[in-house]
């Protein structure tokens, strides 16, 4: 039995082959043509900050930017994190690193917690002028940053903790809070009614309802919402470099100081590799949780 | 138990009035249905007494409390949804104690609640189960469960059924009838099945366009409707309903279809109010009320038909016989068989008694 099983199998697998013989059709290569462009546009230097980030000096004066290395060196790597010199400070994009990490938890806490709560009062309770509300949020949604930028630092510095990576942390949040609140608000809104009715009739209960049947129906709002955050943070530029002040500066701020300030010949080795070490975060957190992310977390739809 | 009470509600969306000066009282352990069309106010009303909409006049009794502007959770009562409305990411267990814990009640009453419910839906074994796991029968009794243990006098029930598919519908109408008997607390149902009405309520409120109509138990409502809509709306295929003129001469009264040429003499009709002379009526009388010949005389008064028959339309226990007549066809009911013997025929005969007959005015669309 378990013979004649095993001899059917491949036999099977070639009927479905000749049935299902496809032609490639001129309109699908032309698609495949521009996905491999758009592919080598981003791979390529990619590829090439790879490469460049293991080899020596030596090597990189070569000026063949595409060979692999002739000798692997992780000489770089370890000088861009505990060595290269940012301004006067000389130990690498490790300080950086960490004022970011300082910088991004608080800010995510501090602005997915607030606007969350806005969102879901603004969506399933009776708010007043909540539709003003909306509309300034939109508002402020779009209001450049550079306009409300100098009374911020006034601000900041008034509260004194300017210059501290909390200050920089509050300033991401609040600039967070306009869009992250409209998502959230959206989001909520497309529970279906009956089932806010539902709770209201069954606890009433604002911190009950948030928790209990609000939060966990969250999930996939969060983690669009995370990644958007930790992007969005750990790449600033602007508001790092303007609220850092001296000892806050996050990891952007220091891999640019980094780059430009090297005395001499520019170490094209070390600034890839800090390159990588700061493109590094964000670039985990899209893998470990784009998976989710795609997979969607809409277990226990309401009618099946 | 309570009685609940509407008086003079009001509720407007903008400049559309959905109810106005609306009141309705409903009785102890009565099993009050909501029926009408769909967009009649009937689930504005339910929304206004578990306090999901607000009012914009008058006022909301349950018992001797009035509970206009109570929170949902304070009215005292629960409610059941069409779309059963269960909390996804909670299992069944969770779902039933939601609404206990959050009333700060001791655990072990809680668990004993669950057991006692759970038991009485028969859902004792999906206790751990995600609605998402369930079928659609199983996610409408978790959803009475979820009613059930909060053990309050006044379930509100919007279209829970409509959901379902028809034979669950039957099983489900039974036993939500069976559990109104056993528990004897107040219902208000609302549907636009009118099957689920009759069936199920002791009492009715016909609603349409935000008015209601008549109230009375399901006999009333289907044998002396207060007027033309309560008449079309219930009964299905609806009542037949012919234009007709007062005549009045000497003692007799009859009401006369001229271009039908058909006379229903109406002398022993129970008048609401006199018709006079020459007034302009509709004269209606249900399909399943006509009799058929059958070599013995019926005991009330009737009026011979012999038409033709346009087509019959066959459902197993029924066939309906749509008779031509000059101005329009009408709808009898008559036994399978005796259509079969009459198919090929020219004129089938059946009996209309009198006293089956309805008269409203054809102005008001009032009972007469």
């Amino acid at each position: 039995m378990n013979g004649s099983s095993i001899i059917g199998l491949p036999s099977v697998l070639s009927v479905g082959r000749t049935r299902r013989r496809r032609r490639i059709r001129p309109h699908q290569i032309a698609i495949s043509i521009f996905l491999v462009m758009a592919a080598l546009f981003f791979c390529v230097p990619i590829y090439v900050i790879l490469v460049t980030s293991f080899k020596s000096m030596n090597e990189v004066r070569l000026g063949d930017i595409f060979a692999l290395p002739q000798r692997w060196t992780f000489a770089s790597w370890k000088y861009a994190w505990f060595a290269a010199c940012s301004g006067m400070r000389c130990d690498g994009v490790s300080g950086g690193f960490f004022n970011s990490l300082f910088i991004l938890l608080p800010s995510l806490v501090l602005s997915i917690s607030l606007s969350m709560l806005t969102g879901y009062a603004m969506a399933l309770w009776d708010v007043k002028w909540a539709n003003g509300l909306l509309f300034v949020l939109f508002v402020c949604a779009v209001v450049p940053f550079q306009i409300i930028m100098y009374p911020l630092i006034k601000i900041t510095g008034f509260f004194g903790i300017y210059g501290t990576t909390f200050g920089v942390a509050v300033v991401h949040a609040i600039l967070a809070l306009p869009i992250l609140t409209l998502i959230f608000r959206n989001f909520f809104r497309s529970i279906p009614g009956e089932l806010t009715a539902a709770a209201m009739i069954d606890s009433g209960s604002f911190w009950r309802i948030f928790f209990e049947i609000v939060l966990p129906m969250s999930g996939n709002i969060l983690i669009v919402v995370l990644i958007l955050q930790i992007t969005s943070v750990w790449n600033d530029f602007i508001v790092g470099l303007t609220f850092g002040g001296h000892d806050a500066q996050p990891m952007t701020v220091i891999l640019n100081n980094l780059a430009l300030s090297d005395t001499g010949e520019n170490n094209y080795s070390v600034d890839m590799a800090a390159a990588l070490l700061t493109a590094a975060p964000p670039l985990i957190i899209y893998f470990v949780l784009g998976k989710f992310f795609v997979q969607g977390i809409t277990a226990g739809a309401l009618k099946g | 138990m309570p009685a609940v009470e509407f008086r003079n509600i009001t509720k407007k969306y903008g400049a559309s009035t959905v109810l106005e000066k609306l009141n309705l009282k409903i009785d102890d352990g009565e099993f009050l249905v909501l029926l009408g069309p769909s967009g009649c106010g009937k689930t504005t009303l339910l929304n206004i007494l578990a306090g999901l909409l607000e009012v914009d006049d008058g006022e909301i009794y349950v018992g001797e409390r009035e509970v206009s502007n109570l929170d949902p959770k304070d009215r005292g009562l629960a409610m059941v949804f069409q779309s059963y409305a269960l909390y996804p990411t909670k299992s069944v267990r969770g779902n039933l104690k939601f609404g206990l814990s959050a009333r700060k009640l001791p655990s072990d009453q809680i668990k004993q609640r669950i057991a006692w419910a759970a038991k009485l839906l028969r859902i004792d074994h999906l206790l751990d189960r995600r609605p998402s796991q369930l079928s659609g029968g199983q996610r409408q009794r978790v959803a009475i469960g979820r009613c059930l243990v909060k053990q309050v006098d006044l379930f509100l029930f919007d279209e829970p059924l409509s959901n379902l598919d028809a034979k669950l519908r039957t099983e489900m109408r039974i036993e939500i009838k069976k559990l109104h008997n056993q528990l004897q607390n107040t219902v208000i149902y609302v549907t636009h099945d009118q099957v689920e009405a009759m069936t199920m309520a002791t009492k009715i409120a016909v609603m349409n366009k935000g008015i209601i109509q008549q109230v009375g138990t399901p006999d009333e409502i289907y044998d002396f409707p207060e007027n033309l809509f309560v008449a079309d709306f219930v009964g299905s295929p609806s009542m037949n309903m012919l234009d007709c003129v007062i005549d009045r001469a000497n003692d007799s009264v009859s009401a006369v279809d001229q271009c039908d040429d058909l006379v229903f003499e109406l002398n022993d009709y129970k008048w609401r109010q006199a018709a006079t002379n020459g007034q302009k009526v509709k004269v209606g009388f249900r399909p399943e009320h006509f009799l058929q010949l059958n070599g013995m005389q019926p005991a009330a008064k009737y009026l011979r038909l012999e038409r033709r028959a346009q087509f019959f339309e066959k459902s197993g226990r029924d066939a309906i016989a749509f008779l031509d007549l000059p101005s329009r066809t009408i709808a009898a009911r008559v036994d399978p068989p005796y259509a079969d013997r009459y198919r090929h025929e020219k004129v089938i005969p059946v009996l209309l008694p009198l006293n089956k007959i309805n008269v409203f005015d054809a102005e008001s669309g009032q009972r007469l």
